[in-house]
Protein backbone atom coordinates (compact mmCIF):
# COMPACT_ATOMS: atom_id res chain seq x y z
CA UNK A 1 0.00 0.00 0.00
CA UNK A 2 2.66 2.29 0.88
CA UNK A 3 4.13 1.80 -2.85
CA UNK A 4 0.82 2.16 -4.30
CA UNK A 5 0.84 5.45 -2.49
CA UNK A 6 4.30 6.66 -3.23
CA UNK A 7 3.48 5.53 -6.94
CA UNK A 8 0.69 8.02 -7.08
CA UNK A 9 2.47 11.29 -5.48
CA UNK A 10 5.07 10.66 -8.23
CA UNK A 11 2.67 10.43 -10.97
CA UNK A 12 0.76 13.53 -9.56
CA UNK A 13 4.02 15.48 -9.64
CA UNK A 14 4.87 14.81 -12.79
CA UNK A 15 1.56 15.49 -14.30
CA UNK A 16 1.17 18.65 -12.19
CA UNK A 17 4.94 19.72 -13.19
CA UNK A 18 4.27 19.18 -16.94
CA UNK A 19 0.72 20.38 -17.75
CA UNK A 20 0.87 23.77 -16.35
CA UNK A 21 -3.19 24.02 -16.90
CA UNK A 22 -4.91 23.93 -13.10
CA UNK A 23 -8.43 24.18 -14.94
CA UNK A 24 -11.06 21.17 -13.69
CA UNK A 25 -11.32 19.64 -16.77
CA UNK A 26 -7.15 19.01 -17.27
CA UNK A 27 -7.20 18.15 -13.53
CA UNK A 28 -9.90 15.15 -13.53
CA UNK A 29 -7.96 14.41 -17.00
CA UNK A 30 -4.79 13.86 -15.07
CA UNK A 31 -6.67 11.95 -11.96
CA UNK A 32 -8.26 9.57 -14.99
CA UNK A 33 -4.63 8.41 -16.23
CA UNK A 34 -3.25 8.36 -13.26
CA UNK A 35 -5.53 5.81 -11.94
CA UNK A 36 -5.14 3.98 -15.18
CA UNK A 37 -1.66 3.52 -14.94
CA UNK A 38 -1.80 3.10 -11.54
CA UNK A 39 -4.16 -0.62 -12.78
CA UNK A 40 -1.65 -1.18 -15.42
CA UNK A 41 0.96 -0.86 -12.84
CA UNK A 42 -1.00 -3.51 -10.46
CA UNK A 43 -1.50 -5.93 -13.24
CA UNK A 44 1.79 -6.20 -14.75
CA UNK A 45 2.78 -6.99 -10.64
CA UNK A 46 5.70 -4.28 -10.99
CA UNK A 47 4.39 -2.42 -7.60
CA UNK A 48 6.97 -3.38 -5.14
CA UNK A 49 9.84 -3.18 -3.25
CA UNK A 50 12.21 -2.92 -6.12
CA UNK A 51 10.14 -0.36 -8.21
CA UNK A 52 9.99 2.11 -5.30
CA UNK A 53 12.47 1.52 -2.70
CA UNK A 54 11.35 3.33 -0.34
CA UNK A 55 13.55 2.03 2.78
CA UNK A 56 16.38 3.57 0.78
CA UNK A 57 15.43 7.21 1.46
CA UNK A 58 16.88 8.03 4.76
CA UNK A 59 20.78 7.32 3.97
CA UNK A 60 20.59 7.52 -0.05
CA UNK A 61 20.78 11.95 0.00
CA UNK A 62 24.55 11.45 2.02
CA UNK A 63 25.17 9.05 -0.79
CA UNK A 64 24.39 11.16 -3.59
CA UNK A 65 25.85 13.70 -2.24
CA UNK A 66 29.59 12.33 -2.08
CA UNK A 67 28.48 10.59 -5.44
CA UNK A 68 28.52 13.93 -6.52
CA UNK A 69 31.83 15.11 -5.30
CA UNK A 70 33.13 11.49 -6.65
CA UNK A 71 31.91 12.63 -10.21
CA UNK A 72 33.11 15.94 -10.01
CA UNK A 73 36.86 14.44 -8.96
CA UNK A 74 36.69 12.18 -11.86
CA UNK A 75 35.57 14.71 -14.62
CA UNK A 76 38.45 16.49 -13.87
CA UNK A 77 40.88 13.86 -13.99
CA UNK A 78 39.18 12.80 -17.59
CA UNK A 79 39.15 16.20 -19.05
CA UNK A 80 43.26 16.60 -18.41
CA UNK A 81 44.10 13.34 -20.10
CA UNK A 82 41.71 14.37 -23.25
CA UNK A 83 43.76 17.25 -23.49
CA UNK A 84 47.01 15.38 -22.84
CA UNK A 85 46.46 13.26 -25.65
CA UNK A 86 46.65 9.54 -26.35
CA UNK A 87 49.63 8.42 -25.08
CA UNK A 88 49.02 9.54 -21.07
CA UNK A 89 45.89 6.84 -20.56
CA UNK A 90 46.18 3.60 -19.86
CA UNK A 91 42.95 1.49 -20.65
CA UNK A 92 42.15 -1.49 -18.46
CA UNK A 93 39.97 -4.02 -18.69
CA UNK A 94 39.44 -6.59 -15.65
CA UNK A 95 36.96 -8.01 -13.28
CA UNK A 96 36.54 -7.12 -9.70
CA UNK A 97 34.68 -8.82 -6.61
CA UNK A 98 31.46 -6.84 -5.09
CA UNK A 99 30.52 -7.64 -1.63
CA UNK A 100 27.31 -6.11 -2.34
CA UNK A 101 24.38 -9.51 -1.28
CA UNK A 102 21.25 -7.90 -2.51
CA UNK A 103 19.86 -7.19 -5.98
CA UNK A 104 19.76 -3.33 -5.06
CA UNK A 105 22.58 -3.07 -3.95
CA UNK A 106 24.64 -4.52 -6.84
CA UNK A 107 22.35 -2.33 -9.22
CA UNK A 108 23.27 0.65 -7.42
CA UNK A 109 26.87 -0.15 -7.29
CA UNK A 110 27.56 -0.54 -11.01
CA UNK A 111 25.34 2.09 -12.00
CA UNK A 112 27.63 4.56 -9.51
CA UNK A 113 30.66 2.69 -11.18
CA UNK A 114 29.42 3.26 -14.89
CA UNK A 115 27.99 6.93 -13.77
CA UNK A 116 31.55 8.14 -12.91
CA UNK A 117 33.56 9.36 -15.80
CA UNK A 118 36.63 6.88 -16.42
CA UNK A 119 34.96 3.60 -15.53
CA UNK A 120 32.35 1.52 -17.14
CA UNK A 121 30.79 -1.67 -15.81
CA UNK A 122 30.41 -3.66 -18.69
CA UNK A 123 28.64 -6.70 -17.24
CA UNK A 124 27.64 -8.11 -13.88
CA UNK A 125 28.17 -11.94 -13.15
CA UNK A 126 26.90 -13.06 -9.94
CA UNK A 127 29.27 -11.38 -7.34
CA UNK A 128 31.58 -9.87 -10.20
CA UNK A 129 31.91 -6.77 -12.52
CA UNK A 130 33.88 -6.79 -15.55
CA UNK A 131 34.99 -2.99 -15.61
CA UNK A 132 36.90 -0.97 -18.24
CA UNK A 133 38.46 1.99 -16.90
CA UNK A 134 40.14 4.70 -18.84
CA UNK A 135 43.37 4.64 -16.60
CA UNK A 136 44.99 1.88 -14.32
CA UNK A 137 45.13 4.58 -11.55
CA UNK A 138 40.94 4.74 -11.21
CA UNK A 139 40.76 0.83 -11.72
CA UNK A 140 43.16 0.64 -8.05
CA UNK A 141 40.54 3.24 -6.72
CA UNK A 142 38.01 1.04 -6.82
CA UNK A 143 39.46 -1.97 -5.57
CA UNK A 144 40.29 -0.29 -2.70
CA UNK A 145 36.02 -0.10 -1.74
CA UNK A 146 35.58 2.98 -0.38
CA UNK A 147 32.35 3.11 -3.21
CA UNK A 148 31.90 -0.29 -2.29
CA UNK A 149 31.43 -0.05 1.64
CA UNK A 150 29.46 3.22 1.60
CA UNK A 151 26.81 1.06 -0.98
CA UNK A 152 26.92 -2.13 1.25
CA UNK A 153 25.73 0.48 4.34
CA UNK A 154 22.46 1.78 1.88
CA UNK A 155 21.18 -2.06 1.75
CA UNK A 156 20.10 -3.98 5.11
CA UNK B 1 21.49 39.19 -5.53
CA UNK B 2 20.31 39.40 -9.09
CA UNK B 3 24.13 40.39 -10.18
CA UNK B 4 25.29 36.94 -8.09
CA UNK B 5 23.03 34.49 -9.98
CA UNK B 6 23.67 35.87 -12.95
CA UNK B 7 27.69 35.86 -12.75
CA UNK B 8 27.08 32.37 -10.80
CA UNK B 9 25.04 31.30 -13.76
CA UNK B 10 27.19 32.44 -16.52
CA UNK B 11 30.07 30.26 -15.01
CA UNK B 12 28.12 27.19 -14.77
CA UNK B 13 27.43 28.06 -18.38
CA UNK B 14 30.99 28.87 -19.73
CA UNK B 15 32.03 25.83 -17.60
CA UNK B 16 29.29 23.19 -19.22
CA UNK B 17 29.96 24.12 -22.75
CA UNK B 18 33.91 23.57 -21.78
CA UNK B 19 33.05 20.42 -20.97
CA UNK B 20 31.05 19.03 -23.56
CA UNK B 21 33.95 20.65 -26.17
CA UNK B 22 36.31 18.62 -24.17
CA UNK B 23 34.44 15.72 -24.72
CA UNK B 24 34.24 16.35 -28.60
CA UNK B 25 37.13 16.91 -28.56
CA UNK B 26 37.79 13.65 -27.00
CA UNK B 27 35.72 11.48 -28.87
CA UNK B 28 37.64 12.25 -31.76
CA UNK B 29 41.57 11.76 -30.41
CA UNK B 30 40.82 8.93 -28.23
CA UNK B 31 41.56 5.41 -29.64
CA UNK B 32 39.20 3.25 -29.51
CA UNK B 33 35.88 2.51 -28.98
CA UNK B 34 35.95 1.66 -25.30
CA UNK B 35 37.87 5.26 -24.60
CA UNK B 36 35.54 6.97 -26.53
CA UNK B 37 33.15 6.10 -25.01
CA UNK B 38 34.17 7.80 -21.53
CA UNK B 39 34.83 11.13 -23.12
CA UNK B 40 30.70 10.58 -23.96
CA UNK B 41 30.53 9.93 -20.28
CA UNK B 42 31.76 13.65 -19.35
CA UNK B 43 29.28 15.26 -21.45
CA UNK B 44 26.75 13.01 -20.28
CA UNK B 45 27.15 13.90 -16.39
CA UNK B 46 28.85 17.01 -15.39
CA UNK B 47 28.69 19.38 -19.23
CA UNK B 48 24.47 18.66 -19.14
CA UNK B 49 24.62 19.06 -15.56
CA UNK B 50 26.20 22.25 -15.05
CA UNK B 51 24.65 23.79 -18.57
CA UNK B 52 21.38 22.69 -17.19
CA UNK B 53 21.79 23.67 -13.67
CA UNK B 54 22.74 27.27 -15.22
CA UNK B 55 19.82 27.16 -17.19
CA UNK B 56 17.82 26.82 -13.14
CA UNK B 57 19.15 29.29 -12.25
CA UNK B 58 18.42 31.90 -14.74
CA UNK B 59 14.44 30.60 -14.52
CA UNK B 60 11.86 32.91 -12.81
CA UNK B 61 9.12 30.18 -13.35
CA UNK B 62 8.71 27.20 -10.83
CA UNK B 63 7.49 25.33 -13.92
CA UNK B 64 10.29 25.99 -15.84
CA UNK B 65 12.71 25.22 -13.17
CA UNK B 66 10.70 21.80 -12.42
CA UNK B 67 11.10 20.87 -16.16
CA UNK B 68 15.45 21.52 -16.14
CA UNK B 69 15.34 19.35 -13.06
CA UNK B 70 12.82 16.82 -14.94
CA UNK B 71 15.56 16.62 -17.70
CA UNK B 72 18.36 16.25 -15.75
CA UNK B 73 16.97 13.68 -13.77
CA UNK B 74 16.34 12.03 -17.39
CA UNK B 75 19.76 12.90 -18.44
CA UNK B 76 21.73 11.26 -15.41
CA UNK B 77 19.31 8.12 -15.55
CA UNK B 78 19.87 7.66 -19.59
CA UNK B 79 23.28 7.82 -19.93
CA UNK B 80 24.93 5.21 -18.07
CA UNK B 81 21.97 2.87 -19.34
CA UNK B 82 22.71 3.42 -22.74
CA UNK B 83 26.76 3.15 -22.48
CA UNK B 84 26.74 0.36 -20.61
CA UNK B 85 24.20 -1.38 -22.49
CA UNK B 86 26.80 -0.50 -26.29
CA UNK B 87 29.85 -1.89 -24.12
CA UNK B 88 27.83 -4.94 -23.27
CA UNK B 89 26.89 -5.39 -26.92
CA UNK B 90 30.53 -4.74 -28.68
CA UNK B 91 31.81 -7.00 -26.13
CA UNK B 92 29.69 -9.58 -26.47
CA UNK B 93 30.01 -9.56 -30.50
CA UNK B 94 33.45 -9.47 -30.14
CA UNK B 95 35.30 -5.84 -30.22
CA UNK B 96 38.17 -6.31 -28.79
CA UNK B 97 39.49 -3.43 -26.28
CA UNK B 98 43.15 -1.75 -27.02
CA UNK B 99 45.26 -2.01 -23.94
CA UNK B 100 48.04 -0.85 -22.96
CA UNK B 101 51.45 -2.66 -22.56
CA UNK B 102 52.10 -2.58 -18.56
CA UNK B 103 48.39 -2.79 -17.70
CA UNK B 104 48.46 -6.00 -20.02
CA UNK B 105 50.95 -7.53 -17.91
CA UNK B 106 48.60 -6.62 -14.84
CA UNK B 107 45.15 -8.46 -16.89
CA UNK B 108 44.03 -11.40 -15.00
CA UNK B 109 41.07 -11.54 -17.20
CA UNK B 110 40.59 -14.93 -18.91
CA UNK B 111 38.13 -14.31 -21.67
CA UNK B 112 36.69 -17.02 -23.69
CA UNK B 113 35.33 -14.86 -26.56
CA UNK B 114 38.27 -12.38 -26.88
CA UNK B 115 41.54 -14.45 -28.30
CA UNK B 116 43.18 -10.58 -28.74
CA UNK B 117 43.81 -9.99 -25.43
CA UNK B 118 45.29 -13.17 -24.80
CA UNK B 119 47.43 -13.78 -27.53
CA UNK B 120 48.78 -10.22 -27.38
CA UNK B 121 50.15 -11.41 -24.25
CA UNK B 122 53.87 -12.27 -24.51
CA UNK C 1 26.59 33.98 -22.36
CA UNK C 2 23.81 31.58 -23.68
CA UNK C 3 24.28 32.34 -27.21
CA UNK C 4 27.92 31.10 -26.25
CA UNK C 5 27.40 27.92 -24.42
CA UNK C 6 24.90 27.45 -27.52
CA UNK C 7 28.10 27.90 -29.74
CA UNK C 8 30.31 25.67 -28.06
CA UNK C 9 26.91 22.96 -28.62
CA UNK C 10 26.98 23.60 -32.22
CA UNK C 11 30.78 22.68 -32.17
CA UNK C 12 30.52 19.97 -29.96
CA UNK C 13 27.94 18.13 -32.03
CA UNK C 14 30.02 19.14 -35.20
CA UNK C 15 32.86 16.68 -33.59
CA UNK C 16 30.00 13.81 -32.86
CA UNK C 17 29.31 14.25 -36.47
CA UNK C 18 32.69 13.77 -37.58
CA UNK C 19 33.41 10.71 -35.27
CA UNK C 20 29.32 9.38 -36.85
CA UNK C 21 30.67 9.14 -40.52
CA UNK C 22 34.46 8.64 -39.47
CA UNK C 23 34.05 6.20 -37.24
CA UNK C 24 36.07 2.72 -38.18
CA UNK C 25 33.42 0.16 -36.33
CA UNK C 26 29.70 -0.18 -36.09
CA UNK C 27 29.47 0.89 -31.93
CA UNK C 28 31.52 4.05 -32.75
CA UNK C 29 28.64 5.31 -35.42
CA UNK C 30 25.82 4.63 -33.01
CA UNK C 31 28.07 6.03 -30.00
CA UNK C 32 28.25 9.19 -31.78
CA UNK C 33 24.40 9.10 -32.81
CA UNK C 34 23.69 8.74 -29.17
CA UNK C 35 26.10 11.58 -28.27
CA UNK C 36 24.16 13.74 -30.57
CA UNK C 37 20.90 12.96 -29.43
CA UNK C 38 21.65 14.38 -25.73
CA UNK C 39 23.33 17.39 -27.40
CA UNK C 40 20.53 18.36 -29.14
CA UNK C 41 18.55 17.97 -25.82
CA UNK C 42 20.93 20.54 -24.58
CA UNK C 43 20.55 22.38 -27.57
CA UNK C 44 16.96 22.21 -27.36
CA UNK C 45 16.28 23.95 -23.80
CA UNK C 46 19.21 26.41 -24.74
CA UNK C 47 17.27 27.38 -27.66
CA UNK C 48 13.93 27.96 -25.49
CA UNK C 49 16.01 30.54 -23.27
CA UNK C 50 17.57 32.49 -26.25
CA UNK C 51 14.40 32.86 -28.19
CA UNK C 52 12.43 33.58 -24.91
CA UNK C 53 9.76 30.46 -25.32
CA UNK C 54 10.35 28.15 -22.16
CA UNK C 55 8.06 25.71 -23.86
CA UNK C 56 11.16 24.25 -25.61
CA UNK C 57 11.63 22.15 -22.87
CA UNK C 58 8.56 20.08 -23.35
CA UNK C 59 10.36 18.95 -26.69
CA UNK C 60 13.18 18.66 -25.01
CA UNK C 61 11.70 16.11 -22.17
CA UNK C 62 10.26 14.40 -25.59
CA UNK C 63 13.80 14.16 -27.41
CA UNK C 64 15.10 12.60 -25.00
CA UNK C 65 12.74 10.20 -24.77
CA UNK C 66 12.66 9.36 -28.10
CA UNK C 67 16.67 9.36 -28.04
CA UNK C 68 16.70 7.04 -25.56
CA UNK C 69 14.14 4.47 -26.89
CA UNK C 70 16.18 4.70 -30.46
CA UNK C 71 19.32 3.33 -29.45
CA UNK C 72 18.04 0.91 -26.89
CA UNK C 73 15.93 0.27 -30.02
CA UNK C 74 18.78 -0.49 -32.15
CA UNK C 75 21.12 -2.59 -29.89
CA UNK C 76 18.18 -5.05 -29.34
CA UNK C 77 18.82 -6.54 -32.58
CA UNK C 78 23.10 -6.70 -31.40
CA UNK C 79 22.70 -10.35 -31.25
CA UNK C 80 22.28 -11.13 -35.28
CA UNK C 81 25.21 -11.32 -37.58
CA UNK C 82 25.16 -7.75 -38.91
CA UNK C 83 26.39 -6.43 -35.46
CA UNK C 84 29.65 -9.26 -35.49
CA UNK C 85 32.52 -7.35 -35.38
CA UNK C 86 35.48 -8.90 -37.63
CA UNK C 87 38.72 -7.09 -36.76
CA UNK C 88 40.21 -8.04 -40.53
CA UNK C 89 41.86 -4.86 -41.62
CA UNK C 90 42.16 -2.79 -38.99
CA UNK C 91 44.51 -4.17 -36.55
CA UNK C 92 47.61 -5.28 -38.64
CA UNK C 93 49.95 -3.82 -36.43
CA UNK C 94 48.99 -5.97 -33.19
CA UNK C 95 49.30 -9.21 -35.04
CA UNK C 96 53.58 -8.70 -34.69
CA UNK C 97 54.16 -9.55 -30.61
Amino acid sequence: MRHTISLFLTLAAFWLFNSGHYSMLVMSLGLVSIVLVLIICHKMDVVDQESQPLYLTPQILGYFVWLIKEIIQANITVVKHIWLGKESISPTFKKIKISQKTDMGKVIYANSITLTPGTVAIDLVDDEIIVHALLYKDFESLEAGEMDRRVSLLER
Amino acid sequence: MEFFIIISSGLCLLIGSFLCVSGGIGIIRFPDFYTRMHAVGITDTLGAGLILIGLMLLSTDLLVFAKLVMILLLTLLIGPTTSHVLAKAALHNGLAPKLNQDALDHNSLDQTGNEETNSSNP
Amino acid sequence: MLIAATLAIFVAMFLAVIRGIAGPTLYDRILAVNMFGTKTVLLIALLGFVMGRPEFLDIAILYALINFISVIGVLRYSDTNEFKHTPAKQEPTKKEH
